[in-house]
């Protein structure tokens, strides 16, 4: 070929160097800045949740795979790292302990591999419903078998064995952040290198028309199937880390459905179509599992109800939210629709706030009836029984949404303004 | 032998349930050659291409690529031995770039397979190739947009360019301009003409202009049977085929 002579020349790429620099500072100094106990646990747990939701967005974003039993590859991920983290403790197996995650990885790679070879030859509903059934099957069988997964107790292990290497001994919190902060990245990195690759391109051909990748030469199912694997792989090691960071694993926790449930909900928040989504996802999971369920019992019902907005507003998630308007900042656009932003969070916070109240006095006269008819919410003292209250959050949340919805279709208007001036823009420095 | 042929069906048959939509397809092409095949709606044409491409396997009968019998092999095999496809209704990978879609179809060819040791950016015979088809289609300009942000010709264009990318020596077109008006017709004819030289070409085809201009040979089919295949002018001649078909069609386009 004539044209392999061509001069190559590949300019350092400034930016993603930055990106990634920020990303390990910001691992790095996290725990610095909210040092307490609670901050640290939660840290640790997103660490572990970024890895997890990015293992599951291979098959969901990156691949069309939609699963619902992605439980199965970090629970048995979890399951097999406690085990061997016990047999290191026993002093028959000589590992040490900031490597027992890989041997989480390879369970879950083996389980993917067993697993997903008949899962993978489609895609679609036959795919998901596949998954189901597996993830359905091995949460039974995991309960059956008490000698593997402890039945209902679980199994636990003890991380702090074994000589301290340098004076690490994974017994203070920090120090186990550091470990899933380490694993975090390398495994963001090479998940992210992936999507560079021959087959990590052909996994998104295959997600756009598996018809077509079978006529430029490549098997639709050993691509899918190589992913499963490969995710498989790293969600093994999310929960390996897991089972290290709790040194319990419990099948009724780590294998049920409400796990991949979860994975799917917040990869699909965080937005599945952007590499960076499943991050927003995870860091969104530790936060609603941990902070949103302290504030209120009712936080399931929240998360629902954003679920349901995202999928009908907002498909791509908060990644797309956030990209749209970069886009627009990157314009120089954005000073034209910020008072709009007020305008509709001012609006919205009316809504829900007139809306939470009714939701908490609902729970509190279901659940907490013996306490009395009286409840606190925001500082305020709402008497669950009487009508003022009641007419009074209705009123404030039929206001909002009025005032919501005149506000979204002044921003609708300007929105759309704003994007026919990009296009005019991008046009003419085209023809430029 | 069966060597010399570039393609050859051998007494081809495909039923869908009771009904037989190809019934004995005969057709030998050799090397080189360009072969319109024309015919009748429902004389199974597409099913033809097909059962060529592999999308299904024919219910008896034989299929040869380069000697090699490919009937019964998955579409994948049947392209990595040197046969590729486009289709009538654009098929293109819709959320990729222009430039993605013609680099997933040169990956293969190139023996980069299912690689994830090496990055994409580095592949410089996979960027260099990928840069000659988008020339070549002329859609080097659009290398960024998402394919299915393309006009109609454009995506015409990528489909055939997906086709061609992967340097297979048999090429077959089911219907590339279909849809298109007059002047881009005229300017696609040429496109496909440069794309596909030394290559075998195969295409199905409705408009007789194009058929003329592309094609050294036609193949009639009528009922799922090849009942000519030869030169236009031989064709145009033939009295089985001007019965069954063609009389009226060749008539108007002289005219």
């Amino acid at each position: 070929m004539a044209n392999s002579k061509e001069f190559h020349f590949k300019p350092l790429n400034v930016g993603r160097w930055i990106v990634w620099g920020l990303f390990a500072v910001i691992l790095f100094v996290a725990p610095r800045i909210w040092t307490s106990g609670l901050a640290q646990t939660m840290l640790t747990q997103m660490g572990i949740g970024i890895i997890a939701c990015l293992a599951y967005n291979m098959l969901l974003g990156q691949g069309g795979m939609l699963s619902f039993g992605h439980a199965v590859y970090s629970g048995m991920g979890a399951f097999l790292t406690i085990h061997a983290l016990n047999k290191v403790g026993a002093g028959t197996l000589g590992l040490p302990v900031s490597l027992v995650p890989l041997v989480g990885g390879l369970a879950g790679l083996v389980t993917a591999m067993l697993l997903g070879y008949v899962s993978t030859k489609k895609a679609g509903t036959p795919f998901a419903m596949i998954t189901l059934g597996i993830g359905e099957l091995v949460f039974a069988l995991a309960l059956m078998l008490p000698e593997f997964s402890g039945g209902e107790g679980g199994v636990s292990s003890n991380r702090v064995i074994g000589e301290p290497v340098m004076g690490i001994t994974f017994g203070p919190q920090i120090q186990v952040y550091y470990l899933v902060a380490v694993y975090c990245f390398i495994c963001t990195a090479a998940m992210f290198a992936l999507t560079r690759t021959p087959l990590g391109r052909m996994l998104n051909a295959v997600r756009d028309n598996p018809e077509r990748v079978e006529f430029i030469g490549y098997d639709t199912h050993w691509v899918r199937f190589m992913i499963f694997a490969i995710s498989g792989f790293f969600a093994g090691i999310a929960g390996g880390l897991g089972a290290i960071n709790a040194e319990i694993v419990n099948g009724a926790d780590v294998l049920h459905a409400a796990r991949s449930g979860a994975y799917l909900l917040f990869t699909f928040l965080g937005g599945a179509m952007f590499f960076f989504g499943p991050i927003l996802g995870a860091v969104l999971m530790v936060f609603c599992g941990v902070m949103l369920a302290e504030l209120t019992q009712a936080w399931l019902l929240y998360l629902g109800l954003l679920f349901l907005f995202m999928v009908m507003y907002a498909p791509g998630g908060f990644a797309s939210l956030i990209l749209m308007n970069l886009r627009v900042a990157a314009f120089g656009k954005l000073g034209r629709i910020w008072t709009s932003y007020l305008a509709l969070g001012g609006a919205a916070l009316a809504a829900l706030v007139g809306a939470a109240a009714m939701i908490e006095m609902l729970y509190h006269r279901q659940l907490n009836e013996a306490l009395g008819p009286e409840l606190k919410f925001m500082g305020a003292t709402l008497n669950s029984s009487g009508v003022d209250a009641w007419f009074g959050a209705g009123w404030l949340m039929v206001v909002g949404i009025g005032l919501f919805e005149l506000a979204r279709r002044h921003y609708a208007q300007q929105w759309g303004a704003i994007q026919e001036d990009i296009e005019k823009e991008i046009k003419r420095r085209e023809a430029l | 032998m069966s060597n010399s042929y570039a393609l050859e069906l051998r007494d081809v048959r495909k039923s869908f349930g009771k009904t037989e939509i190809i019934r004995g397809a005969q057709l030998a092409v050799q090397a080189g050659e360009r072969v319109a095949i024309i015919g009748p709606n429902g004389a199974g044409k597409s099913t033809l291409f097909n059962l060529i491409s592999g999308r299904f396997g024919p219910t008896s009968g034989e299929i040869h690529l380069h000697g090699q019998r490919i009937d019964g092999k998955k579409p994948f095999e049947i392209n990595r031995l040197g046969l590729s496809r486009s289709f009538q209704v654009s098929n293109l990978f819709t959320r990729l770039s222009v430039f993605e879609n013609i680099r997933c179809a040169v990956l293969w060819s190139l023996g980069h397979r299912y690689a994830f040791w090496k990055f994409l950016a580095d592949l410089e015979d996979a960027n260099d190739r990928t840069e000659q088809i988008l020339e070549m289609i002329k859609l080097d300009r659009k290398r960024d947009v998402q394919a299915m942000n393309l006009t109609y010709a454009e995506a015409r264009a990528l489909e055939i360019g997906i086709t061609i990318a992967g340097g297979s020596s048999v090429i077959l077109l089911d219907e590339p301009t279909a849809g298109m008006s007059k002047s881009e017709t005229k300017r696609f004819i040429q496109l496909i003409r440069d794309v596909t030289v030394g290559k075998t070409l195969l295409t199905v085809e409705h408009d007789m202009g194009v058929v003329f201009g592309l094609a050294d040979k036609i193949a009639v089919l009528v009922y799922g049977e090849v009942i000519a295949f030869d030169t236009p002018e031989a064709v145009r001649a033939n009295a089985k085929v001007q019965e069954a078909y063609l009389g009226s069609v060749l008539a108007e386009a002289h005219a």
